[in-house]
């Protein structure tokens, strides 16, 4: 349901033109679970963040769900990434001033859909947190955070879920927690796209696809 | 995303740093809170000159003397120009018709002593018409009579401010006063009146016979050797018959004075309306200046807004780029800054209101030479400092929330 065609991404840093994707072709169906792994530099943020809409390709096309998505405008694609998309990042990225709730409210906040309270604390129940609902970010371990996190990616029902570095800043025991809630996501059919350079947990997924200079270099079964 | 959810959110970003919200209120506080109370004070100040001067009588004319090349307010000035008017010219302008009394009247300042008392007062020589003219009812004893006038007898009618300084509770009546070291005897007080000019209370007034003032404390005299008399006021039967009377002592006294049809007057005619209005005129002008100034700390104000704002929003950048992440439009972004702004200034500038009203309410109570203020808040001036508060404030706060909408989500959630 996700379908690259040549993407490429080139953008100005001053005088200098930076080809981050040149050229990347990737398909990958409902209910997945790929990993994406590359060296720095390799456009692995670049590649998640046009997946992710957040930003648009230079040329190629995108096509999620059948419909092209390639030229939204910015209000478009902030709608994709509302209902469509759900995002998990390496240093959490929650309101640090509001409850646990609140953050996981947020998306509903923008998509304008009721009620609010109840999808949030289903959403926690999801991931094990919903006694914590009313704590803030800073009561919070690293691990209950990225649950938190994911909650709130889960909260608007995407199919999508994409997930940069997931357990970067955890401790192993929380990392191990936090791959297996995904698994979990993913057998409860959630398509899940994960950037990690950990090998390991690049091995507990079915689908690895490794990029290198701007181009995918290997896509297939992780060792 | 609806509006109230807005303003919630707006609020709770408030409050969750409640220092730096209200160091940025503070300006938009001062800013109202000084054009509600400056200005109140200058309504209150004009509504206070109004009633002084209708407490006075409004029929009245007032003829002074003046050079007739000086103009403007220095001809106004009795003390200033050149003696002009007589005791005659006063006798004249009697027979005009509708003209129900004529009044001359000098006025100066002394020290009247009673005893081991003294007191600085204004004194004024006058005729028996100063009371009805001037509207000074008797409290006791006897005013000035003609017979007073006619025989330069060195008696006083005492106000009551000047009676109670002097004497407390004893009765005045009949004792002895030294006014220039020369004695004078009480015959009169007058009922208390309240108000005030120039810093002086009218009940702060002490009324000798005009010709005593003349020959005993203060003596000036005409080019043609005859005894001064500062001003004649002239009391008219209606307010409709105040341009014919008003025409009718030019004509008298240009006679009286001998002057020839090519000479200016050398008196001035004016009713308590023509100096009322003046005054008025200054007062409003005076108004609109402390407004305009006090409007100046509110456009500082603002910029205190715009300035907190922008580094809101630049200490925000990750906030709005996790916003924008989870679906946030730029519309959402604008609408959430531009709210925070609105309900920054509104409730700056309600606080403003309460404290401008306060210090309306404490100068109102402060009684400045007996002049009471009554500084009045009325309900226009607080509508119009609300409204220019909450357009500066959104004013302030669109360029911020413009800047913090267009952050690109990437960018904003990789800084800091």
């Amino acid at each position: 349901m996700i379908e690259l065609e040549n993407i490429t991404k080139t953008y100005r840093m001053g005088r200098v033109e930076v080809h981050a994707l040149r050229g990347v072709s990737l398909s990958i169906s409902q209910g997945e679970m790929v990993a994406v792994i590359g060296a720095s530099g390799s456009g692995k943020p670049t590649l998640m963040n046009i997946i992710g809409c957040l930003d648009n390709p230079t040329s190629g096309r995108y096509i999620f769900e059948g419909a092209d998505v390639s030229r939204l405008n910015d209000n478009r694609l902030a709608e994709m990434r509302n209902k469509k998309l759900g995002f998990v990042f390496q240093d959490f990225n929650l309101l640090s001033r509001a409850s646990a709730i609140a953050n996981v409210e947020l998306p509903i906040i923008y998509s304008g859909l009721l009620p609010k309270r109840k999808q949030a604390l289903d959403a926690l129940e999801r991931v094990g947190l919903a006694a914590r609902a009313n704590h803030k970010p800073t009561e919070l371990s690293g691990g209950e955070k990225q649950r938190v996190a994911i909650a709130r990616s889960l909260v608007n029902s995407p199919t999508v879920i994409l997930a940069d570095e997931p357990t970067g800043n955890l401790d192993s025991v929380s990392g191990a927690e936090i791959i297996a809630i995904f698994h979990r996501l993913n057998k409860e059919g959630i398509t899940v796209i994960m950037v990690t350079h950990d090998m390991s947990v690049a091995a507990q997924t079915r689908r690895t696809v490794r990029l290198a200079d701007g181009q995918i270099v290997s896509d297939g079964k992780s060792a | 995303m609806k509006l109230i959810e807005s303003i919630i959110i707006a609020i709770q970003s408030l409050l969750a740093n409640k220092l730096r919200s209200s160091l940025t209120m503070l300006g938009i506080i001062i800013g109202v809170g000084a054009v509600i109370s400056l200005m109140s004070i200058g309504r209150g100040a004009q509504a206070g000159i109004t009633s002084t001067f209708e407490e006075m009588g409004t029929n009245l004319l007032t003829v002074m003397p003046s050079s007739p090349d000086v103009a403007g307010a220095a001809s106004m000035s009795a003390q200033f120009a050149l003696p002009t008017l007589t005791l005659d010219d006063a006798k004249a302008l009697e027979h005009i018709r509708s003209v129900t009394t004529v009044v001359p009247v000098n006025e100066n300042i002394v020290q009247i002593v009673a005893g081991t008392e003294n007191k600085m007062v204004v004194i004024h020589g006058a005729t028996p018409g100063y009371q009805q003219a001037y509207n000074y009812p008797l409290a006791s004893g006897q005013f000035i009579s003609d017979r007073n006038v006619a025989s330069r007898d060195m008696v006083v009618v005492l106000g009551s401010g000047v009676t109670k300084e002097l004497f407390g509770s004893d009765n005045p009546i009949g004792q002895t006063v030294k006014i220039k070291k020369q004695r004078f005897t009480v015959i009169g007080i007058l009922e208390t009146k309240g108000g005030a000019m120039m810093g002086f209370s009218f009940d702060d007034v002490v009324v000798t016979p005009i010709t005593t003032f003349q020959s005993k404390l203060f003596t000036r005299r005409t080019s043609s050797g005859k005894d001064a008399v500062q001003s004649i006021a002239v009391q008219v039967a209606s307010a409709e018959a105040m341009d014919q009377v008003k025409s009718d002592i030019e004509d008298v006294l240009r006679r009286q004075h001998r002057l020839r049809t090519d000479e200016k007057n050398d008196f001035s005619v004016v009713s308590m309306a023509q100096i009322l209005d003046v005054f008025q005129q200054v007062t409003g002008v005076f108004t609109i200046v402390l407004g305009a100034i006090a409007s100046i700390s509110l456009l500082v104000g603002s910029i205190g807004i715009m300035n907190i704002m922008l580094v809101s929003v630049t200490e925000r950048t990750r906030e709005i780029g996790i916003r924008k992440a989870v679906g946030a439009k730029r519309r959402d972004i604008l609408l959430q800054f531009l709210v925070e702004a609105a309900v920054l200034s509104f409730t700056g500038g309600g606080i403003g209101i309460i404290g401008g009203w306060l210090v309306s309410f404490g100068v109102s109570q402060l009684k400045i030479s007996g002049f009471e203020l009554n500084a009045v808040v009325s309900p226009d001036i607080v509508i119009l400092a609300v409204s220019v508060s909450v357009i500066i404030g959104l004013a302030s706060g669109i360029y911020p929330a413009m800047r913090a909408a267009r952050l690109n989500p990437i960018d904003a959630l990789h800084y800091g």
